[in-house]
C-alpha cells in the first residue's frame, strides 16, 4: 500500500468536470511532481486532497502506519491533522500578522494547553508558549527569516513570502507536504535556492512531497516521478526523462518547451 | 511566577490607585450621583465593547446582536436578585447571567457562524430581535412593561472588579494560541483551516466568550440601574456598542476602553438632546469610516507604543 | 377559508410594499455588494415628502407619488456620492458600518427637524371597499398593488430593454471589465441608487396611505424585513425581490392572523435565519464560491 493513493477521483462543478477519474499514488519519501497546462485541474486536485473541495466521486486513501484513512470529504483542518500540509498558489499568508505569528498559528493544533489555561495563563501556559516560540524560531532559521520575525508578512519580498508559506506548512508537522507552484514568480537564482531548500527539508523532516510546478527546470531536476494532467485527466506518468519524451505531453504543452528543459 | 512581572505589577498598581482615587472622590462627594452614573456606564460599555471586539475586531465575525446577549445577562441576573436580594444573590446572578448568555451564544453561533460578513451581521441582528421579542412575551420578565425595583448591589467596587477582570481575561485569551487561531480566521479563513485550525469551533468559542462578558455587562446594568425593559436592548443598543469598537479600532482593547470613555462623556454632555446625540454618533461613524477606517488605535495597544520605542532604541 | 383569503389580500398589499423596498436592496447589492442599511430610511423620507406634498401643497395621490420618487432618487444619489463612493475600495465591513451610520444620520436628522411624534396621513383615496363574498378589498390595497406592479414592469423594462439597464447588468457582473468596455461605472451606480431610492420613496407614500401614520423611525423594521425579502428571493435578483417581498408580507399577516401578532417580527427573522442556513443564495440567487 502506498502512503497516499488516489483512486478514480472526480470533481465536477455543475456541468464542468475539473478533475476526471484521476488515479495516482505516492510512496513514502518520494518527491513527486504534478504538471500540466493552465486550467488542467492541478490546483483543484490539491484542493480535493486537502479537503477544500469534497470529491464528486472516488477515494483518497492515506496509509497511517498500516491503518488506512479515507481523506475524501474530511474538513481541511482534519486533513491537516492526518499529516498533510500545503502551500497556496496565490500565497495565502496572514498578511497583517508578524512572520513569527504566521508560524505560531500553524502550531496551534499541537499546542498542549486548553482553553482554561488560555484564559488564565498558569505557569504551564508560559512553558508551552516558550516551546512554541522556540520551535517557530527554529523553522524561521531554516528559511533565513529569523531577522524578520517581527515584520508583517505582507512586508516581506515575494520570494520570502513563498518561503514563509513553506515554513508555516512545516509548523503543522506534516508527513506529506503539498507545494502549489512554490517557484512561481521567482527568478532563476531564487528558484535554485528554493530547489536546494526543498531537497534539504525533505531529508531533515523525513517528508514526502507532492509538487505542482510550471517551472520545468525545477520539476525535471528534483522530482523522482511526474504526473501530467490535461483537461482534468491524467495523460501520463513516469520518470522525468520518460515524460520529456512522451508524445501526449508534448502535444498538451504545444508551444511550451518541454524537450529543452 | 511569570504573572508577577515588573510590567504587570505596575499595571496592577495603577489600577488600584485609580480605583482608590475614584472611591475617595465619591465618598467626599466631588463625584456626585450624576457622574457616578457616567462612570457606571463607562464600565459597562467597556465590558460590552471589549467583548464585542473579541468577536468582531479579533475574530473578524461581524455581529450586530451583542445587545441580545446583554439582555440575557440582565434578565437572568435581575430575576435571581429579586428572589435572593443579597450580595451573594448578585454574584450568583452575574455568574448565572453570564453563563446563560454564553450558552445562548453557543446555540446561536453554531448555525449562524457558518455565514460570512454581511449575512452574519443580519443573522445576528435577527437573533437579537428574536431574543427581544421573547422577553417581550414572557411572564417572568413582565413583558413590555419590564422589571422594576431590582435590588442595587453593583457598586463602584464590583464595576471596577468586573471591568478589569474582563479586560485581563480577554487580553489573556487573545495572547494565547487559541486567540491567535481566532485572529488567523479574521486574516484568512481558508488558510487558517489549512493550518489545522477548526475554524467553526474557534468562532463559536470567541462568540461564546464574547456573549459571556456581554452577559456580565447586562447583569451589572440590571443591578446598577434597577430597571429593565426589552426595548433597552434593541438594534440601536447593538449599534451603540459597535460604534465604540469601531471608533476605538477593531482589534485594539485599549482602543475600546478609550472610545468607551470618550463616548460616555459625549453622551453625558448631550444627555438632554437625544436627536443631536444620535446625529453626532452617526456622523462619527461615517466620518471615521471614510477618513480613518482603522479607528483611533488601529489594531495597536498602548503597550505596543512603548515597546516600539524600545525596539527602535535597540536598533541604534 | 374567507379569513384565509382576507389574510392573503392583506398579505399581498403589505408584501407589495416590501417588494418595492426589497428591489432597492437587491439592485444596490447586485451592483456594489453593499447592504444599504440607509435604504429603509430613504423610504421613511419618501413617506414624509408624500406627507408634505399632500398636506401642505394639497396635491393628489399621483403628483405626491411622483414628487416623492424624484426627491428620493436625488437623496439616494447624494448618499451614494457622499458616503459610499469614497469607500469603493474599502473592506466590506467598513462600507456596511458606514451604511449603518448613514441610516442613523437620516433618522435623527429627520427627527431633529420634524420631531419624534407620529403624524397621520391625510385621506387621499376614497375609502370605498369591494366585497367579494366575505373578503374585503379596499381602495388603498388596489392602489398599492397596481402601483407596485406598474413600477416593477417599468423596472424590468429598464433593466432588460434599455442601454442603461444593460450597463447595470454589466457592472454588476464585473465592474472593471465594464469600465474597460467604456461603460461609465460611476454613472451607472448612481443610476441604480436613483431607481432603487425612487422605488423606496413610492413605497413610503403607499405605506403612508395604507397605515395612515408615519414617524422618523418607521423605516427600520420595514427596511430590515425588505432586506429579508431580498435575501429570500436571492439577493441580486429582481424577480427574486418581488417574490420575496410578497412571501414576507403573506408570512407576516398569517402569523398575525392565526398566531400572535407580537411574534410577527420574530417570525420574519427566524425565517431569515432558516433561509440563510439552508439556502444562503435564496430562491433565485446565484451561488458564489471563493477561489482558492
Amino acid at each position: 500500500m502506498s502512503l497516499l493513493s488516489v483512486e478514480k477521483l472526480t470533481k465536477s462543478f455543475g456541468g464542468l468536470t475539473a478533475v476526471s477519474n484521476v488515479s495516482l499514488h505516492i510512496e513514502k519519501g518520494e518527491l513527486v511532481g504534478l504538471i500540466g497546462p493552465n486550467g488542467a485541474g492541478k490546483t483543484t486536485l490539491f484542493n480535493l486532497l486537502t479537503g477544500v473541495y469534497v470529491p464528486t466521486s472516488g477515494n483518497i486513501k492515506l496509509d497511517q502506519g498500516g491503518k488506512i484513512k479515507e481523506l475524501g470529504g474530511l474538513k481541511p483542518y482534519n486533513v491537516t491533522k492526518t499529516g498533510l500540509a500545503r502551500t497556496f498558489q496565490n500565497i495565502r499568508l496572514f498578511k497583517d500578522l508578524t512572520v513569527l505569528d504566521n508560524v505560531r498559528i500553524a502550531m496551534h493544533m499541537n499546542v498542549q494547553y486548553n482553553m482554561t489555561a488560555a484564559l488564565f495563563h498558569p505557569n504551564k501556559f508560559f512553558n508551552e508558549e516558550d516551546r512554541i516560540r522556540e520551535e517557530a524560531e527554529k523553522l524561521l532559521q531554516i528559511f533565513h527569516l529569523t531577522g524578520k520575525k517581527n515584520e508583517f508578512a505582507k512586508n516581506l519580498p515575494y520570494g520570502e513570502q513563498r518561503h514563509l508559506e513553506i515554513a508555516r506548512a512545516l509548523a503543522t508537522k506534516p508527513s506529506i507536504l503539498l507545494l502549489d507552484e512554490p517557484a512561481a514568480g521567482m527568478n532563476p537564482n531564487e528558484t535554485a535556492a528554493l530547489t536546494e531548500i526543498i531537497g534539504w527539508i525533505r531529508k531533515e523532516f523525513d517528508l514526502t512531497v507532492l509538487l505542482i510546478e510550471h517551472d520545468m527546470s525545477l520539476v525535471m531536476k528534483i522530482c523522482e516521478r511526474i504526473y501530467v494532467l490535461d483537461y482534468g485527466m491524467m495523460i501520463a506518468s513516469g520518470k522525468p526523462e520518460e515524460i520529456r519524451a512522451n508524445k501526449k505531453v508534448i502535444e498538451a504543452y504545444l508551444g511550451e518547451d518541454v524537450s529543452n528543459a | 511566577m511569570r504573572v508577577l512581572t515588573k510590567k504587570n505589577i505596575m499595571i496592577l498598581g495603577s489600577i488600584l490607585l485609580a480605583f482608590a482615587i475614584v472611591q475617595l472622590l465619591m465618598s467626599i462627594g466631588i463625584l456626585n450621583s450624576f457622574y457616578q452614573i457616567t462612570i457606571a456606564t463607562i464600565c459597562i460599555n467597556i465590558i460590552l465593547a471589549v467583548s464585542l471586539n473579541l468577536v468582531t475586531g479579533f475574530t473578524g465575525q461581524f455581529s450586530l446582536g451583542h445587545a441580545g446577549f446583554m439582555s440575557i445577562g440582565a434578565y437572568v441576573c435581575a430575576i435571581i436578585m429579586m428572589r435572593i436580594p443579597s450580595t451573594y444573590g448578585f454574584l450568583l446572578g452575574v455568574i448565572a447571567g453570564a453563563f446563560a448568555a454564553a450558552f445562548v451564544g453557543v446555540l446561536i453561533g453554531i448555525p449562524t457562524l457558518r455565514l460570512k460578513g454581511d449575512y452574519l451581521a443580519i443573522a445576528t441582528l435577527g437573533m437579537a430581535e428574536i431574543i427581544r421579542v421573547i422577553f417581550l412575551n414572557m411572564e417572568i420578565t413582565n413583558g413590555a412593561a419590564g422589571l422594576n425595583g431590582i435590588p442595587r448591589f453593583a457598586n463602584w467596587l464590583w464595576l471596577c472588579f468586573f471591568t478589569v477582570a474582563t479586560i485581563i481575561i480577554i487580553n489573556n485569551f487573545i495572547r494565547s494560541s487559541h486567540g491567535r487561531a481566532c485572529i488567523s480566521i479574521r486574516e484568512d479563513e481558508i488558510a487558517a483551516e489549512s493550518m489545522g485550525i477548526n475554524t467553526t469551533k474557534h468562532k463559536v468559542m470567541a462568540f461564546a466568550l464574547g456573549a459571556f462578558f456581554a452577559g456580565v455587562a447586562g447583569a451589572l446594568y440590571a443591578s446598577y440601574f434597577y430597571f429593565l425593559k426589552p426595548d433597552l436592548f434593541g438594534f440601536l443598543k447593538s449599534i451603540d456598542i459597535l460604534v465604540i469598537v469601531v471608533l476605538g479600532g477593531m482589534g485594539s482593547i485599549t482602543g475600546s476602553v478609550i472610545a468607551a470613555i470618550l463616548l460616555a462623556l459625549l453622551t453625558t454632555f448631550l444627555q438632554s438632546f437625544t436627536a443631536v446625540r444620535m446625529i453626532v454618533y452617526a456622523a462619527i461613524l461615517v466620518v471615521i469610516m471614510i477618513f480613518r477606517p482603522q479607528g483611533l488605535m488601529g489594531s495597536k495597544e498602548i503597550t505596543d507604543l512603548f515597546e516600539f520605542r524600545k525596539k527602535d532604541d535597540r536598533i541604534e | 377559508m374567507d379569513q384565509f383569503l382576507q389574510q392573503m389580500v392583506n398579505g399581498i398589499s403589505l408584501g407589495s410594499i416590501y417588494a418595492l423596498i426589497a428591489l432597492g436592496y437587491t439592485m444596490v447589492y447586485g451592483i456594489i455588494k453593499l447592504i444599504n442599511f440607509a435604504h429603509g430610511d430613504v423610504y421613511m423620507i419618501g413617506a414624509y415628502i408624500g406627507f408634505a406634498a399632500t398636506t401642505y401643497a394639497n396635491l393628489g395621490f399621483f403628483p405626491a407619488l411622483i414628487i416623492s420618487m424624484l426627491a428620493c432618487a436625488a437623496l439616494g444619489v447624494l448618499v451614494e456620492k457622499i458616503a459610499y463612493k469614497p469607500l469603493r475600495n474599502s473592506s466590506r465591513i467598513a462600507v456596511l458600518i458606514t451604511a449603518i451610520g448613514v441610516s442613523l444620520l437620516l433618522e435623527y436628522v429627520m427627527m431633529f427637524f420634524v420631531g419624534a411624534e407620529v403624524r397621520s396621513y391625510p385621506e387621499l383615496l376614497t375609502d370605498k371597499a369591494f366585497h367579494i363574498g366575505e373578503v374585503i378589498i379596499n381602495m388603498q390595497q388596489i392602489y398599492i398593488v397596481v402601483t407596485a406592479i406598474a413600477l416593477m414592469i417599468l423596472l424590468q423594462f429598464i433593466v432588460h430593454k434599455t442601454k442603461t439597464g444593460k450597463a447595470m447588468r454589466a457592472v454588476s457582473i464585473d465592474k472593471d471589465a465594464a469600465e474597460l468596455m467604456g461603460i461609465r461605472v460611476d454613472r451607472t451606480i448612481s443610476f441604480t441608487f436613483a431607481i432603487g431610492s425612487a422605488f423606496a420613496g413610492a413605497a413610503g407614500v403607499l405605506v403612508g396611505i395604507y397605515y395612515n401614520s408615519i414617524d422618523p423611525l418607521m423605516g427600520i423594521m420595514p427596511g430590515l424585513k425588505a432586506f429579508v425579502a431580498a435575501v429570500f428571493g436571492g439577493i441580486g435578483s429582481i424577480p427574486g425581490a418581488m417574490i420575496g417581498g410578497l412571501s414576507i408580507g403573506i408570512l407576516e399577516t398569517l402569523v398575525s392572523g392565526y398566531g400572535n401578532s407580537m411574534y410577527r417580527d420574530a417570525a420574519v427573522f427566524a425565517f431569515l435565519i432558516i433561509i440563510l442556513i439552508l439556502k444562503p443564495s435564496g430562491l433565485l440567487g446565484k451561488n458564489t464560491r471563493e477561489k482558492v
